[in-house]
């Protein structure tokens, strides 16, 4: 595993979960929210650019963000199965969001101090957003779960269909070469101090920890979910159906 | 956007305050004659508020309608950069529609109400969102011709008398013209693109065109309220010198892009470009329902609204239940 797959898998989790996010625009249940989210997505996909150039770079072969974005098959997709999972119900979208965004702060803390500048940078600014984008996620679930009798059931509800991903956030896909430079963490050390937060805050919402199976997963090895073809057959028609423009 | 009167509210009756403090009366004469601003504390005619509430509410309800067929291209943004500037417009217009519900607010119209006049066809919102967009092109020319028709609309309200509107429109002035230069720097790369490019652009020049300057209303002489708007300083100039700036405006830019206008009778008469017939028959067909969107952005709204009262509901629940423990 080289650093150019580190990245790219970084940018592909940023870059799918704004896709996704970005469809609740004109859709949310107020404005302050349609908002909210559309400022969330906005710094998820800035995230997403700097890392894809930075990808393009390290590799080397001319691709950049664009062509990375656009031109790769489903295949060579290699972020979490969380960021592509379907909007689904506004329980099930603040669920996803608010793992993503918590296990995402974990991420970024750590490579802080990594040895690749350019993802040492991003992650100084991408803490301060991410904290605002925890922040949303966390009095959402208070709200939904500690709310009324319908909205506990349906963050509980979201929290259920979210959560048998999870397990896929800590497994091992980044080289002991990467850990020995420096450039990042394994990503089971983030797990005892998100799953630490996640029950901490379940807990203030009066929901309760999802017992549900967990599933495969494999994100990091390019499988994705059924969902995952739709995504990218949106996000990438106009550019593959002109090759070569310029927009 | 908009900043227009887009005709009564189906049920206008009730009068706010009654008309008979003739101190205040005078008062609100002499602020009016000195250009001064009308704050909500302030009395005011009943027709005023009233006049003000509707321009306001349909003025918002064009900003959060016109979220939907720019919205719509978000995902299918042919680059990341686009789609960010995109992502960030909707954005602004969903902004600009809060300003001016609570512009409308300190004039006593809550915003559940508004969106239920909204929803329930009581209150109308900008025709030009009832067309649909269907090339990427679109965007751009929304941008271009619809946000700088906006803008044309929009700059003269800066100066309402109603403080409020004033203020909320300097705010959303700015944001308009960034709109707009960012539509027109889409369509000028379109412009220098591949030929499929450029005929998407002038297909939606083509169809852009003359629904934009409908934006600004009926001609002056079917405009009956046009003259009491400009005795209470909520309108400053004429619908067709509104017209005539954003023509005059946009003609020039036009030739940059190197796309021609579908309006073989525009000609330059004395430093002005003179537009030929507008189709008012069009017009008033999208007005009255006949548009190819109209039932679509309604339905796509109250869905939204709907399909949301339980997230709001839990809300509002959430926080008088924590009041109450604080207290
Ligand atoms: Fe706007
Ligand atoms: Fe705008």
């Amino acid at each position: 595993m080289n650093r150019f797959a580190l990245v790219l898998g970084l940018a592909d989790d940023a870059l799918i979960a704004a896709q996704r996010l970005a469809e609740w625009v004109a859709n949310a249940p107020e404005l302050e929210e349609d908002v909210a989210l559309a400022n969330i997505a906005l710094d998820t996909l800035g995230r997403a650019r700097v890392l894809l150039a930075h990808a393009g770079e390290i590799e080397g072969a001319g691709r950049n963000e664009d062509d990375l974005a656009m031109l790769r098959d489903e295949r060579e997709f290699t972020n979490v199965q969380l960021a592509e999972l379907e909007n689904g119900h506004f329980g099930t979208t603040i669920a996803r969001l608010w793992l993503y965004s918590t296990w995402q702060l974990t991420w970024w803390e750590a490579l802080t101090s990594s040895t690749d500048e350019t993802l040492a940078a991003v992650a100084q600014k991408s803490i301060k957003e991410l904290r605002y984008h925890v922040d949303h996620g966390e009095r959402w679930v208070r709200r939904l779960g500690d709310g009324t009798e319908v909205s506990h059931e349906r963050m509980q509800d979201g929290l259920d269909r979210v959560w048998p991903h999870v397990a896929e956030l800590f497994t091992n896909w980044v080289g002991t070469d990467l850990i020995e430079q420096g450039v990042t963490v394994a990503p089971a050390t983030l797990e005892a101090r998100c799953r630490e937060r996640w029950a901490h805050v379940i807990n203030e919402a009066t929901l309760s920890t999802p017992q549900v199976p967990t599933v495969p997963g494999g994100g990091r090895r390019g499988i994705h979910t059924e969902s995952m073809g739709y995504l990218l057959a949106e996000m990438q028609h106009m550019a593959r159906s002109h090759p070569g423009a310029t927009w | 956007m908009y900043g227009n009167d887009f005709g009564p509210s189906a049920n206008e009756g009730e009068d706010v305050r009654p008309i008979d403090d003739a101190a205040a009366q005078v008062r609100f004469d002499a602020l009016l004659a000195d250009d001064e601003r009308i704050e909500p504390r302030d009395w005011m005619p009943a027709g005023y508020r009233k006049t003000l509430i509707r321009q306001i509410a349909q003025h918002a309800h064009s900003e959060i309608i016109g979220m939907q067929p720019e919205g719509n291209w978000i995902t299918r943004a042919p680059s990341l950069r686009r789609k960010a500037i995109l992502l960030a417009k909707v954005q602004d217009e969903a902004g600009h529609g809060l300003y001016l519900y609570s512009a409308a607010e300190t004039l006593g119209a809550e915003r559940d109400e508004l969106t239920e006049m909204l929803i329930t066809g009581r209150q109308r919102y900008s025709s030009i969102f009832n067309y649909p967009a269907v090339t990427w092109a679109d965007v751009g020319a929304i941008g271009w011709l619809v946000d700088g028709a906006a803008i044309v609309n929009q700059v003269p309200i800066c100066r309402c008398s109603y403080g409020p509107y004033a203020r909320a429109m300097i705010r959303i002035c700015k944001e308009e013209s960034f709109h707009q230069r960012q539509g027109f720097e889409l369509l000028l790369t379109l412009s220098r693109g591949t030929d499929h490019q450029r005929t998407m652009l002038q297909d939606a020049v083509d169809r852009w065109w003359w629904p934009s300057l409908m934006m600004f209303g009926p001609p002056d002489d079917a405009s009956p309220n046009t003259a009491q708007s400009m005795a209470w300083g909520i309108k400053r100039h004429t619908n067709d010198e509104l017209r005539q700036r954003f023509v005059d405006m946009t003609v020039p830019q036009a030739d940059v892009l190197g796309v021609s206008l579908p309006d073989p009778d525009l000609e330059l008469v004395d430093d002005h470009w003179r537009h030929g017939p507008i189709d008012w028959d069009e017009f008033n067909a999208v007005l009255r329902g006949e548009g190819a969107c109209n039932r679509q952005r309604i339905e796509h709204r109250t869905t939204a609204h709907t399909d949301g009262a339980w997230v709001r509901d839990a809300a509002a629940a959430y926080a008088e239940k924590h009041q109450r423990a604080a207290a």
